[in-house]
C-alpha cells in the first residue's frame, strides 16, 4: 500500500513528539488504543490562561498513518479553544492525509485522543475558565 | 451445501465452547481438507469444483480461527452476540495503555541496542501475560459466565498478540 506524500512527510519528520507534565493543571492527557492494529496513542495539550491551546505533544506507537494522524493534529490544535479542538473530525484528518479506507481507523484514533485529552483537561479545570 | 452453514465448532465436530480438544480439531481438519480438496474435483462438474473451493476455503478459515485462542474467543463472542468492537472502540483502561507505552518503549530501546537478551525477556513477558489473560478468558467464557469481561480481555489480547509478533519480527531482523 502506498502512503501519500503528506503521510510520509509527517512520518519522517513528526511534529511535536514528546510529553508534557501530566500533573500540570493546564495540561490534558488523552490515551487511546486501537485493538484492531495494536496502535497506542498519547496526546497532550496545554492551555494558557485564556483557555487557548498553546502547546500539543504526542507519542504514538503504530503504523505510519497513525503517527502522521497524531503529528498532524498537534499542528492543528495549537491556537484553538477546547471546544474548537473537540470539533476536529477524523474525516478531516483522513482527507488531509489522503488515508485509504483501511487506514481510516488511524484518524479515528487521533480524533478520540483529542476528545480524551480535552475531557481530561475539562475534568481538571472546573468552570473557572469560562467565567473570565 | 450444509457444511457451509455450520458454525466453525460444529464443522469440526467440537462443542461450541472456548475450551477445545486441539488434537481432535487437527484430525478433523485434515479429514475435511482431504475430503474437499479442490484437486479431487478436477474431473468433476463446474459446480462441484466451485463447491469444493468454497468448502475448502470455509474449512481453512474455520481452522485458522479456532486454532488461535484470541480469534477463537472473538468468534465465540460473536456467536453469542457480543461484538468486541476492535475496529471502532478506542477506549481502553488507562493503566493498560500505560503498560502498552512502557512495553513499546522498552522494545524500541532493545531494538536500537540490538539487545537480543532483552528482546527475549520481553517476549517471555508477553507469553506470560497472554497465558494469564487466556486462563481468565477460559473462566469467563465457561457457561457464558461473563461475556462482558471476556470481550474486554479479547481486546487486550489483541494488543499482546500484536506486540508479540512485533518482537518476533525484530528478533528475526537482528538475527539476519
Amino acid at each position: 500500500m502506498a502512503y501519500s506524500d503528506k503521510v510520509i512527510d509527517h512520518y519522517e519528520n513528526p511534529r511535536n513528539v514528546g510529553s508534557l507534565d501530566k500533573s500540570d493543571p493546564n495540561v490534558g492527557t488523552g490515551m487511546v488504543g486501537a485493538p484492531a492494529c495494536g496502535d497506542v496513542m498519547k496526546l497532550q495539550i496545554k492551555v494558557n490562561d485564556s483557555g487557548i491551546i498553546e502547546d500539543a505533544k504526542f507519542k504514538t506507537y503504530g503504523c505510519g498513518s497513525a503517527i502522521a494522524s497524531s503529528s498532524l493534529v498537534t499542528e492543528w490544535l495549537k491556537g484553538k479553544t477546547l471546544d474548537q479542538a473537540a470539533e476536529i473530525k477524523n474525516s478531516a484528518i483522513a482527507e488531509e492525509l489522503a488515508l485509504p479506507p483501511v487506514k481510516i481507523h488511524c484518524s479515528v484514533l487521533a480524533e478520540d485522543a483529542i476528545k480524551a485529552a480535552v475531557a481530561d483537561l475539562k475534568a481538571k479545570q472546573p468552570m473557572n475558565k469560562e467565567t473570565v | 451445501m450444509e457444511l457451509l452453514s455450520r458454525n466453525y465448532f460444529e464443522l469440526f465436530g467440537l462443542p461450541t465452547q472456548f475450551r477445545i480438544d486441539s488434537d481432535r480439531l487437527d484430525q478433523n481438519y485434515r479429514k475435511l481438507q482431504s475430503e474437499f480438496h479442490p484437486d479431487r474435483f478436477v474431473s468433476g462438474s463446474a459446480s462441484e469444483q466451485k463447491q469444493s473451493f468454497q468448502v475448502a476455503a470455509h474449512v481453512n478459515d474455520a481452522y485458522r480461527t479456532l486454532k488461535h485462542p484470541t480469534q477463537r474467543a472473538r468468534y465465540l463472542l460473536k456467536l453469542r452476540g457480543v461484538d468486541t468492537l476492535e475496529e471502532s472502540n478506542t477506549a481502553m483502561p488507562a493503566d493498560f495503555l500505560m503498560k502498552q507505552m512502557e512495553w513499546r518503549e522498552a522494545i524500541e530501546e532493545a531494538k536500537n541496542d540490538h539487545n537480543l537478551a532483552e528482546l527475549d525477556n520481553l517476549l517471555q513477558l508477553m507469553k506470560v501475560t497472554s497465558k494469564d489473560y487466556l486462563s481468565k478468558l477460559e473462566t469467563d467464557l465457561a457457561d457464558d459466565k461473563d461475556l462482558v469481561s471476556a470481550s474486554s480481555i479479547v481486546r487486550k489480547l489483541s494488543f499482546v498478540d500484536k506486540v508479540t509478533s512485533d518482537i518476533e519480527q525484530i528478533i528475526i531482523g537482528i538475527e539476519d
